[in-house]
Parts: C-alpha cells; structure tokens; sequence
C-alpha cells in the first residue's frame, strides 16, 4: 500500500512490520515522531512490544542491550546528542555482539545549539563497532530498517540506519509500505542459540583477561569483514520479495566519467538532478552513493572511482584538525594503487544550511577546472 | 514540477494545509513531497510549510526558493514578510483577507482573497481570536488553481484533520464558492 509519510514515520513502520519485540527510546527532536508513533501501535496492539520508558538515552541503550540478549528483536532510535549519551553503551552493544537496531538522525552536535542535519553525531561513533547505512529517502529509509534486523541478526552485530534531520525527518513523500505476510517471509522470528535465561543463569560482560579479550575484539573485525557478504545477500533477497535494491555503493552514470561526485545521504538525492543536467551539457561526470560506511566497502569504491581522472567528495561533516570523514574514507581506499585519481574534499552544509542544485553543480565545476586540490580541504559557502 | 510555498502563524494550520493538499495530489497520481520550514515551530510566529508534485519522483531535496504559487493564511504577513520572495510571475497569490490589497506589489501575478477567518470562526473552528483557517484557505485554492479535485481535498482533510469534521469540511466547501479572484 502506498502511502504518504514523514522519513520518521517510515522508522516507525519498518521497526513495526519487522515485528520488534522490546523498544526502548528517549525522546529528542528530530527523532520524537518515531517513538511516538511506536507507542501508540504498542499501545493499540498493533504491535505486539514491550516500550520500556526510560530517563536518558544511555539507559535506552542499556536496555536495549539486556533485552536483546534474552533473544527478542530489539529497537531504539535516537539524534545527536542523545546519540552521543549513549556513547559507552554502543561501545557494549557492539562488544556483547547484540544484534540492537537504531535509527539514529543525523542532527548537528551544540554548541552552537542546533536541530538541524549534519553528520557529525553518527560519524563521531564510527569506532565503536556498529555497521552504520545512510538513506536519501523515506522509501530507502523504511526498506533499510526492515534489512537492518536481517543484517544485525545474521552477523550479531548492531546495525544503525540513518537519515538527514527534516529533510527527510519531517519531509513527507509516498512510500511503498510491504505487506506484512511477505516482511515476515523475508525477516523470520529471531532465534539465539546462547541466551540470557531465568532457568539457566549465567553473567554477561565479567572481567575479561589479556587471555581472551584480544580474540573478542579480532572476531568482532572479522564479522565486519563478513557484513559486506551478508549486506549483499540480504539486499538481493530484498529485491527478490519487493523490487527495491540499494546495494552498498551505487554507481550514476559513472562509466566514462572524468570527475566522480562522492555522496551520502539526501545530498545524493539533489545530485542526481545535477547529474543528469551536466551529462545534458555533455560534461562526463558520474555519481558515486556511498550507503555503507562502516563496515568500508574498500574494494567496492575502488572498482568504481578508479577508472575517474579526479574525485570531488561531498562532506556535510568535519573531522576537526583533519578533514572531511568520507573524504578520509575515500582516499585510504584508493591507497597504493598506482595512478590513483585526486580527490578533493568538500565540505558543505553543515548545521543544516541547504544544499542547493547550483552548489553542487558549483562543486562539480570547480573539479573540472582544476587540476589537483590546491588546499586540503575546500569549504563551500561560508560567510565570513 | 509545481512548487507552492505556505505562509501563516504557527498555531493556523499551515503545515496540515500542506499535507493535505499533498495527500489530495497523490490520490490523483502526483508524486509529492512536503515539509515545514525546518525548525522549531512556534505559536504565533511566522511559519512557512513547502509543497513539490510532479508526474515524475521528486529528487530535489533542498528548500523552495522560486514557488509557482503562494498562500498566505496572515494577511499581517504581507507587512512583515517578503512574500513574493522568488515567486514565479504569473503565479497565484491567495490571500487570506477581507480586502483587496491596494498594494502594486502584487501586479505581476494573479491574485485573489478569501475571508478565511471569517469562515473559520463561523464554524468555530480553533478559538475565535486564533482561528483555525487551512481548511478553508485550501478550498480557495482548489478553486481558482483547479490543480486538485474538491473531492480529494475533503478526503485529506478526513484522514488529517482530527476534530470538527463536518465544519472543516463545510468551511473548505463555503470557501470554494467565494473566493474571489481579482
């Protein structure tokens, strides 16, 4: 059925159809209209979970934790700093290999105060072992939390989903929502072998010595390593039952293409219509989507921004003292590869300011008429 | 692509004129997308609320800058706000208001009114010193656009609106009769 929807609203209903079991959330603007609508179908029946109510987001994330290690599916969704209260608890998540789904929305860190979209809450997270998919629309919003449950469950892994504040939090657009018989095809009752249970006690998280930590942390890389295996598969199952795939890069129009534009999240979505009217004009240029930040989908950038004599990265993020993270992502990606193309970092938008069609046009000009970065990194925009 | 900008107070209904202008659109096989002006809306101040369709997936994803079409659901506004700010000429400006505006501000476009509050407080719609008028507006604008059929509007104000049902929708039919396009 189709339907129109806010991006928060298709969180909702993807954590619904996948028939979530504990919820446990604190709410934050952008992300309040998720939880509210969770608790009202947990509150009408129409689904069937526990929400348990909580006084921060570090709780929110204990407890998603704990329950997650009886074995039921597990749901929490969260934005900037609440994101950022929870920090230690991702850490746990991801080390007691709970398979926790979050929706995080990207919004701005304060001070300066702000509600508004960037990346640097989810990306400052980057080390604490979650697999992290970004989103361009409410569409590719709902269909990745739903896969998000298969990917956390097969890997034993948290998965985070996330998507721009307003522009697709409050944005409304149709989406196609599945019927529940076939997410229930797709996505079978969660089953763990080693579980939390009364009749059998056992502790989680005790004193782990030098003997054995080391090879906690070396099986967590590895099961990074599988993901991207695993996102594979269960992306193209996806596609089988509903006729939507994402992959974990998208090439646009980048065969022949001299400048590839690096993006993520609804950037890319703005710069399709770029795109498009470039090639119009006959300037050989391709898109490169980057969904899959972490785990790094080395080999998989590399076949596509190799064949490019230059790359222009879009980064609505800031490593301070750095440079732009994609960016950073990037061109660790192309390393040792002889005759790798120059990649110049972008930064743009930040604190929610509008990214426009004329600046990523602006953007992808600039790339061409230049020949190497003259500085690091290159700001769009700002008005000094 | 069509885009139309809103611009009320927060507390007159703006955003769910949006949305339900939107809803009505998709039952007629547009794509939509609409969205508030990003930010923290509050009682009283100024809001804007934005409206894409088209007959094919909207992909642009940043704010509207150049509207083929207004709403004003404040008069007061057209004093304190640019609100022909990039509006595209030729494109309609409904206002919210008893009286043709004796401006020449409005010269390049066309234009028309309709007494919005005065039939929201007939219905007692929201209280009489804060009335509640996107019903009624988007009856004007179904109207004089002709962009969607009235039918669809009353079935989004159904799905949208949670209160007053028949006054809401009796105000958006009274509205589709008079508003006056000048």
């Amino acid at each position: 059925m189709k339907k129109v929807i806010t991006g928060n609203h298709a969180v909702s209903y993807g954590a619904q159809l996948a028939r979530t079991q504990v919820i446990s959330a604190y709410p934050i603007t952008p992300q309040t209209q998720v939880v509210e609508l969770l608790s009202e179908f947990c509150a009408s029946g129409k689904l069937k979970a526990k929400f348990i109510k909580v006084e921060s987001e570090h709780s929110a994330m204990t407890a998603c934790i704990a329950a997650s290690l009886t074995g039921v599916r597990t749901f929490t969704a969260t934005s900037a700093h609440g994101l950022a209260l929870m920090h230690e608890m991702l850490h746990w998540a991801a080390g007691a290999r709970t398979p926790v789904v979050m929706a995080n929305i990207n919004r701005a860190m304060g001070p300066g105060w702000s509600v508004w979209t960037d990346q640097n809450d989810s990306l400052s997270q980057r080390d604490t072992g979650w697999i992290q998919l970004y989103c361009e629309s409410n569409q590719e919003v709902l269909d990745t939390t739903i896969q998000a449950f298969k990917i956390a469950e097969k890997l034993l892994l948290p998965v985070m989903v996330i998507l721009d504040a307003f522009v697709l939090s409050h944005t409304s657009e149709q989406v196609d929502l599945p019927e529940q018989s076939v997410v229930d095809q797709f996505l079978p009752r969660f089953e763990l072998k080693t579980k939390l249970d009364l009749s059998h006690p056992s502790a989680y998280g005790g004193l782990t010595n030098p003997d054995h930590y080391f090879e906690i942390r070396y099986k967590i890389q590895k099961a990074h390593e599988q993901a991207l295996a695993v996102i594979k598969s269960v992306n193209d199952e996806f596609n089988e039952l509903f006729g939507r795939k994402y992959g974990v890069i998208e090439a646009y129009r980048c065969d022949d293409a001299k400048v590839i534009l690096v993006t993520s999240g609804t950037i890319t979505s703005t710069a399709r219509v770029v795109i498009d009217t470039m090639r119009e004009q006959g300037r050989k240029v391709g898109l490169l989507k980057q969904k899959l930040f972490r785990p790094t989908p080395t080999e998989q950038l590399r076949e596509v921004l190799f064949k490019a004599q230059k790359i222009a990265v879009i980064d609505r993020n800031i490593s301070f003292g750095h440079s732009g993270v994609f960016a950073q992502e990037i061109k660790s990606s192309l390393y040792g590869l002889a005759g790798a193309p120059p990649v110049f970092d972008y930064i743009i938008g930040l604190g929610g300011r509008d990214v426009t069609p004329d600046a990523i046009y602006e953007i992808i000009d600039n790339t061409f008429k230049t020949d190497v970065p003259n500085e690091p990194i290159i700001w769009r925009g700002v008005r000094l | 692509m069509t885009e139309i900008r809103f611009h009320g107070r927060g507390g007159q209904g703006a955003v769910i004129a949006s949305e339900i202008l939107a809803s009505a659109l998709f039952a007629e096989g547009k794509f939509v997308q609409t969205f508030p002006e990003f930010g923290v809306e509050r009682r009283g101040a100024p809001v804007q609320a934005f409206l894409r369709f088209d007959t094919k997936p909207i992909l642009l994803r940043c704010k509207v800058y150049t509207p083929d079409h207004i709403i004003v659901l404040d008069p007061v506004l057209t004093k304190t706000v640019n609100i022909t700010q990039g509006l595209k000429p030729g494109g309609w400006i409904l206002l919210n208001s008893t009286q043709v505006p004796n401006s020449n501000q409005f010269s390049k476009f066309r234009l028309a009114i309709i007494d919005a509050t005065g039939i929201a407080i007939k219905y007692r719609l929201g209280a009489k010193t804060a009335p509640i008028v996107n019903t009624a507006i988007l009856g004007a604008f179904t109207k004089i656009s002709g962009l969607a059929h009235l039918d669809h509007i009353i079935d989004g104000i159904k799905e949208y609106v949670p209160v007053k049902l028949q006054e809401n929708i009796q105000a958006t039919k009274d509205a589709y009769e008079m508003v006056r396009q000048i």
